[in-house]
């Protein structure tokens, strides 16, 4: 199976780069046709249900939302919201009870567990709030692990961890495991690991949740360079709404499994960030 | 995910826990050796019975006799073959011809007579019997005191033990049936036996004088002339040999107490049974068999070559049954301690399901890890299953190691034993190549199906409820 040709956002997702030296031909291609009408991501009445002895838990109930590609998307609420259950669906890690999510007009509701695993590997990036690196690989064998299951060749596969290492500052580190690293290298790296396959979506579920302010900051400000450079769709899960406000351009807010508030972050990144008005710019 | 990224993986996670993958390899290992010990046993013991056997000559032999006989040793076919008048007959043609079917050694007359011979003016009845050359590599005239016969035509005689004992006048107590060859042998070798005999002369007008009397086909005007006469003869013989012989556990031409070379036998025309069943042939110079020994390269060739024998209207006899019900013996002998062998192995197999469910509860989150960054269900059933098999090579081949290893120290401690009771060192324990590997693979498939049941959970996993899990 051609695991690259089958998901066209490999071929028209540009390489991706040192946020520190952008470069102009990461924002020409990186739009096509269908993603002008179809949004990245579409929940229709999405449900998910878990049945509890007699009791029927409502963790999603009826969501319907769209994202639109190279959006930055934060989904708020308390705990027990359904935050990471909606994340869970979308990623494909898990089934809706009823509804529908289309993701890049692929009905994830519809693929096998073959097909489903396939699009995790090549669509969808994830990071979560304990890092969930694997505790006996080094960091580069965190990294290659995805282009192991995505059949890359060892050669290549070598310099492609050592390149996503560099990008996020941890090339020094490649060969330590994860325990002998703070929490934000080690949150890196799990960036790095989440990108190494190009995905078209990066989900995030709490990502700062286990950082200090400072290193929450150094993390959000990679992830933003990932949105805007490599137009890539982000969905972040967060309770804290000031680093919600921060970084995303829309809010969209969850309470008991249900959607309760979707807004555009008027106090948002779009006017703070010059690199977010000259990307909206190039985006017809 | 590609075969060598497979077994990286699995070679790492085995090392991760390495003392508890470790105690599993061993048991793997423990397995193997005993299914190899077991079965190496089998092997050993099998190769040697057939060693034994096939140096007995007792299983290389088909003997030949024609219909003619009227003794046939099978009645069946006696009803289904050619009527015994029409048989051939066992003459030097047909010897020739047997001769030289496939896969046949050698085929040599069965020469065997009741007759007188002196010793120091004694005379003693017994049966001679001839001795083709090839007997030299015979088990039973390996150990014969003195030498066997210088060449095929000289006029020596090897005594079997109990006629040795007859000529010096000696009886065996009963209590004691340890009779020394040796001792016997000494005073015997060298010395000259008297043989007295009936010769078959082909009758001519100027028949000999000393003729015993003579043959005639009466009432038959065309065969007027066939006819022979019995001469009687001596032969000198010198003693070469004494050969300790069972004479009731060996074959045919071993059941007589004198034994000739072969050809000196042929030359003495030496009146036979056959003689005056066939008389119109016996009065020519060409000798009639009454039964022919047909050595053969391969026991598993004596089907064919009896087959093919029987084709040219003839009976034959083997004791192929016999080495069949052996063989099935020891098919069974195997089956049984293959069984017991796998036993451990089963056991050692139970461990490798009990160390992979461990390990799935342990790489919970990680097996929720990878399927979270693309994993397929296949990817991580794949991944278990070259962990067990992994395990299952690494035991096969150390548990071979340890099947040899238990075996060499068998093999040296029985032998220690063996030379104790001063008896000769036997090899009675094989690891065949087809073993090592067959063990290695078995271990490999054992370990793989041991491996089904936790990969299957590992692949079923659902990466959320994984992930949940702090
Ligand atoms: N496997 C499950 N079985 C039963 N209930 C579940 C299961 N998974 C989630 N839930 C319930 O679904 C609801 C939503 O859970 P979810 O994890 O999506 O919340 P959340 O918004 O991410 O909360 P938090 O901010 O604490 O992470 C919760 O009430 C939870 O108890
Ligand atoms: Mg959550």
């Amino acid at each position: 199976m051609g695991s690259t040709g089958r998901y066209p956002q490999n071929d028209s997702a540009p390489a991706i780069q040192s946020p520190a030296v952008p470069s102009p031909a990461i924002h020409a291609p990186a739009i096509h046709a269908p993603a002008i009408h179809a949004p990245a991501i579409h929940a229709e009445q999405l449900c998910r249900h878990y049945r509890m002895g007699e009791n029927l838990i409502r963790a999603v109930d009826g969501v319907t939302l769209k994202v639109g590609a190279g959006e930055f998307v934060a989904l708020l609420g308390s705990s027990g919201s359904g935050k990471s259950s909606v994340l869970n669906l979308i990623a494909g890690l898990d089934r809706p009870t009823s509804g529908s999510v289309i993701v890049h007009e692929r009905n994830l509701a519809q693929l096998s567990r073959e097909e489903l695993a396939r699009y995790r590997l090549h669509t969808v990036g994830m990071v979560f709030q304990s890092f969930n690196l694997i505790a006996s690989m080094t960091l580069a064998e965190n990294v290659e692990l995805p282009m192991r299951f995505a059949e890359v060749d060892r050669g290549k596969r070598d310099s492609l961890a050592r390149e996503a290492l560099a990008r996020v500052g941890l090339q020094a580190r490649m060969n330590h495991r994860p325990s002998e690293l703070s929490g934000g290298e080690q949150q890196r790296a799990a960036l790095a690991r989440a990108l190494i396959n190009r995905p078209r979506l990066l989900l995030a579920d709490e990502p700062t949740g286990n950082l200090d302010s400072r290193t929450g900051t150094e993390i959000m400000n990679m992830v933003r360079e990932f949105n805007q450079q490599l137009g890539m769709t982000v969905v972040m899960v967060t309770h804290e709404r000031a680093l919600a406000e921060r970084y995303a351009q829309r809010l969209i807010f969850l309470a008991d499994g249900r959607l309760v508030g979707d807004e555009a972050n008027s106090a948002g990144p779009a006017n703070a960030s010059p690199d977010r008005a000259s990307a909206d710019g190039e985006r017809p | 995910m590609r075969l060598p990224d497979l077994a990286e993986l699995a070679v790492r996670n085995l090392r991760e826990s390495l003392l508890r993958n470790s105690l599993t390899t061993i048991g793997i290992s423990v397995g193997v050796a005993s299914l190899v010990a077991m079965l190496s046993l089998g092997i050993g013991l099998q190769q040697l019975a057939s060693r034994r056997l096939m140096k007995s000559g007792l299983f290389d032999t088909v003997v030949v006799t024609s219909r003619r006989d009227l003794r046939s040793f099978n009645r069946e076919e006696e009803r289904t073959g050619p009527a015994p008048g029409e048989s051939r007959i066992l003459d030097e043609p047909t010897r020739r011809e047997i001769e030289h079917l496939p896969n046949v050694l050698e085929a040599y007359p069965d020469i065997r007579f009741i007759t007188e011979l002196r010793y120091e003016d004694k005379p003693h009845i017994t049966t001679v019997a001839a001795l083709p050359a090839s007997a030299k590599s015979n088990d039973a005239f390996e150990a014969v005191q003195g030498h066997f016969f210088s060449s095929d035509m000289a006029p020596e005689a090897i005594l079997q033990k109990t006629f040795a004992e007859e000529l010096l006048g000696r009886t065996p107590k009963p209590g004691l049936d340890e009779t020394n060859v040796a001792e016997l042998a000494a005073p015997l070798l060298g010395k000259e036996l008297t043989m007295r005999y009936a010769q078959r002369e082909v009758s001519q007008s100027t028949a000999a004088t000393t003729a015993l009397g003579s043959v005639a086909v009466p009432g038959n005007e065309s065969l007027g002339g066939a006819a022979y006469s019995v001469v009687s003869r001596e032969q000198k013989l010198t003693i070469v040999g004494v050969a300790d012989l069972d004479p009731e556990s060996m074959r045919g031409p071993t059941r007589a107490r004198v034994f000739l070379p072969l050809k000196l036998a042929e030359s003495l025309h030496v009146m036979q049974p056959t003689d005056l069943r066939e008389v119109s042939r016996a009065a020519t110079d060409q000798p009639v068999y009454s039964s022919i020994t047909v050595r053969v390269n391969n026991p598993a060739q004596i089907r064919a070559i009896e087959d093919a024998i029987k084709k040219m209207g003839l009976n034959t006899f083997s004791i192929l049954d016999a080495t069949r019900s052996l063989q099935q013996f020891f098919a069974v002998l195997d089956l049984f301690l293959g069984i017991f062998g796998s036993l451990a192995l089963a056991v050692a197999s139970i461990g490798i399901v009990n160390t992979l469910v461990m390990a799935i509860l342990e790489r919970r989150r990680e097996i929720g890890i990878m399927k979270a960054i693309g994993a397929s269900d296949g990817d991580v059933k794949k991944l278990f299953f070259a962990e067990a098999g992994a395990m299952g090579i690494l035991g096969g081949i150390v548990g071979v190691a340890l099947g040899w290893a238990i075996g060499q120290v068998i093999n040296l401690g029985t032998n220690v034993y063996l030379k104790r009771q001063s008896l000769p060192p036997e090899h009675f324990w094989s690891v065949p190549w087809w073993l090592v590997g067959a063990a290695i693979l078995f271990a490999f498939i054992v370990s793989l199906a041991a491996g089904l049941y936790p990969a299957g959970r590992a692949a079923r996993l659902d990466p959320v409820q994984a992930l949940r899990y702090e």
